[in-house]
């Protein structure tokens, strides 16, 4: 029975590799999120009550099942009924909870530190402190400001001082380990909370001026933060299922930032070093095409039912006015007409990509209809009318033909392509990137002002009695 | 020098691992349809959530005179059970609307 713990952390990796596996296909996710929770499962109950000698009942137990079980209802009810569209921010928080509690494990094991500290335990200690802070702290602020509570702050030469707080952090570790070598974890306390101290204000510099639209790139940089952190604890206790688990989260997550990143056209340098948008905010040229044209519910109606083809562009307006299942419900209106009604999905449309995907199929759009960027873009030149529910800086030829915006180059639907632009707005005011948009200067281009769910309501009336 | 190498002597299984795990990271994530970013990123945010079992180690391992470990550790086990339960049910909430989809 000796070899029982290992056995269930072998499990518990294999769920985690396996799961991830299944997770990238869309038939099996489901399972496979299951399959990891399952190999989750078996490893915390392995380290509850198995040791390396056998069966043997961890202590504190009390404590610690109070805890899993406090953790257990708070997670689940938070979980459970937060709504579709704020999915991202809580994302973000439990991301938090984890950062943070790898930073308290280094916390206590801090108060054992013995003096003349071997560099290889001190490493992890002060990695997953620092790393776990920042990604506590930062993820905080990411929550914060996607459920509009925090708003951007930035300042100029900021990357530099992000920069010289990396090396501060850097320089109050060395200090910290050399007092600790002298004098063990109780006499090097001062500069192992200063560390931390710094790293708390490194998460705070390092989300705050980031904008929006970058969010979820750096939601899925500070997930790979809380694996490596988690890895590092890994480490501190030879413990392999932490180490893999941590190490496949570190990796994973980096590489999804990457591909963010590319679906946005920006280098990870770029959103690391927080300058987005900082720099042409009056990025000249702007009401450049004189008018705004409005449109009325009836005008659209028709227009949409005498098309061939009706391209429906969602954003994050549609997210927040809840209007997934009227969207759904005039896209079944329009092909009961016979239009051919598709969606065009941006990578980073919404606050996290696939964000889109979600809500819609949410409503029950079918999957077939959802089409990504690339494939959808040939397609606006044949497209009668293109409606916008609620998108904007994905749509901004900005990003196109003008080299001063900060969105420039940034890939974007072309849906100045089509023969007729239908956007519902709730004002003029620009998208979260904070820059205007010329598209709705465009001759071609309509608006229709209101909330996108009453807009898509009203449309979906007067289809009705049209 | 003699020290790092020492370290990565000892250490040279946990390095195999990390390399590896590396390479399996990648290679999981390369090729999935950014339909699926979303619920995957939540996915791994649940996985990391594994920091859980070190919080437990450290609360286990508490004296139970030492109040401030007893006190940081029971927070630690919270939060990490916190991500562990929360990120799998915000992921399963997630994949459940995909599940009705019929196939290609």
């Amino acid at each position: 029975m000796e070899h029982l713990l290992e056995i269930a952390y072998l499990i518990g990796s294999f769920g985690f590799i396996v799961g991830l596996k299944m997770m990238g296909q869309p038939d099996s996710a489901r399972k496979g999120n299951l399959v990891a929770a399952f190999g989750m499962a078996v490893a915390v109950i392995g380290t509850l009550f198995l040791d390396k000698n056998g069966f043997h009942v961890i202590g504190n137990l009390g404590y610690i099942l109070a805890a899993i079980l406090l953790g257990t209802v708070v997670g689940t009810l938070m979980a459970k009924r937060v709504q579709m569209t704020a999915m991202p921010e809580m994302v973000s928080l439990f991301n938090g909870m984890g950062g943070l509690a790898a930073a308290l494990i280094s916390i206590i094991e801090w108060q054992h530190v013995e003096t003349g500290i071997a560099l290889g335990k001190f490493i992890p200690i002060i990695a997953g402190l620092i790393i776990g802070t920042v990604s506590f702290v930062g993820s905080m602020v990411a929550w914060g400001k996607l459920n509009g509570k925090i708003g951007d702050f930035r300042f100029p030469g900021q990357q530099y001082i992000n920069a010289v707080v990396l090396i501060l952090i850097i320089t109050a570790s060395v200090f910290t380990f050399q007092a600790a070598d002298l004098g063990g974890g109780h006499e090097s306390m001062t500069q192992f909370y200063i560390t931390m101290a710094i790293a708390v204000v490194y998460g705070l510099l390092f989300v705050f001026p980031i904008g929006g639209a970058d969010m979820p790139v750096v939601i899925s940089l500070l997930n790979s933060f809380t694996g490596v952190a988690a890895a590092c604890g890994g480490f501190l206790y030879d413990n392999n299922v932490m180490l893999m688990g941590g190490v496949l989260v570190g990796s994973a997550g980096t590489i999804l930032t990457v591909v963010m990143c590319k679906a946005m056209n920006r280098s990870l340098t770029n959103v690391l070093i927080g300058m987005v948008g900082s720099g042409g905010s009056s990025s000249g040229s702007t009401s450049s095409g004189g008018s705004v044209r409005e449109f009325q519910a009836t005008d659209v109606a028709i227009m949409m039912k005498y098309a061939s083809k009706v391209i429906i562009v969602p954003g994050y307006g549609l997210a927040v006015a809840q209007a997934q299942h009227v969207c759904h419900e005039l896209e079944n209106m329009l092909v009961a007409e016979g239009v051919d009604v598709k969606y065009a999905i941006h990578p980073v449309a919404g606050r996290m990509p696939g964000h889109m995907n979600v809500l819609l199929a949410e409503s029950n759009v079918e999957y077939d209809k959802l089409i990504e960027m690339e494939h959808i873009n040939p397609e606006f030149t044949t497209t009668d009318v293109v409606l916008v529910v609620g998108a904007n800086d994905v749509v901004n030829p900005a990003a196109k033909n003008d080299p001063a915006s900060p969105i420039y180059g940034m890939p974007i639907l072309d849906v100045d392509q089509s023969k007729q632009i239908v956007v519902l707005k709730r004002s003029m005011k620009s998208g979260y990137a904070g820059i205007e948009n010329d598209l709705f200067f465009d001759p071609k281009c309509g608006m229709l002002f209101g909330d996108a769910k009453d807009s898509l309501q009203k449309l979906v009336n007067e289809l009705k009695s049209v | 020098m003699n020290q790092i190498l020492a370290f990565i002597g000892e250490n040279v299984t946990f390095i195999y691992l990390i390399g590896l795990m590396i390479f399996v990271g990648i290679e999981l994530i390369s090729h999935v349809p950014s339909v699926l970013h979303t619920p995957l990123m939540s996915g791994a945010n649940a996985i990391h959530g594994v920091v859980l079992i070190g919080a437990i180690i450290v609360l286990g391992h508490a004296p139970t005179d030492d109040y401030f470990s007893l006190i940081v550790g029971f927070v630690g086990v919270f939060v990490g059970t916190l991500n562990v339960i929360g990120g799998f049910v915000v992921t399963d909430r997630m994949l459940e609307m995909f599940k009705k989809k019929p196939k290609k």
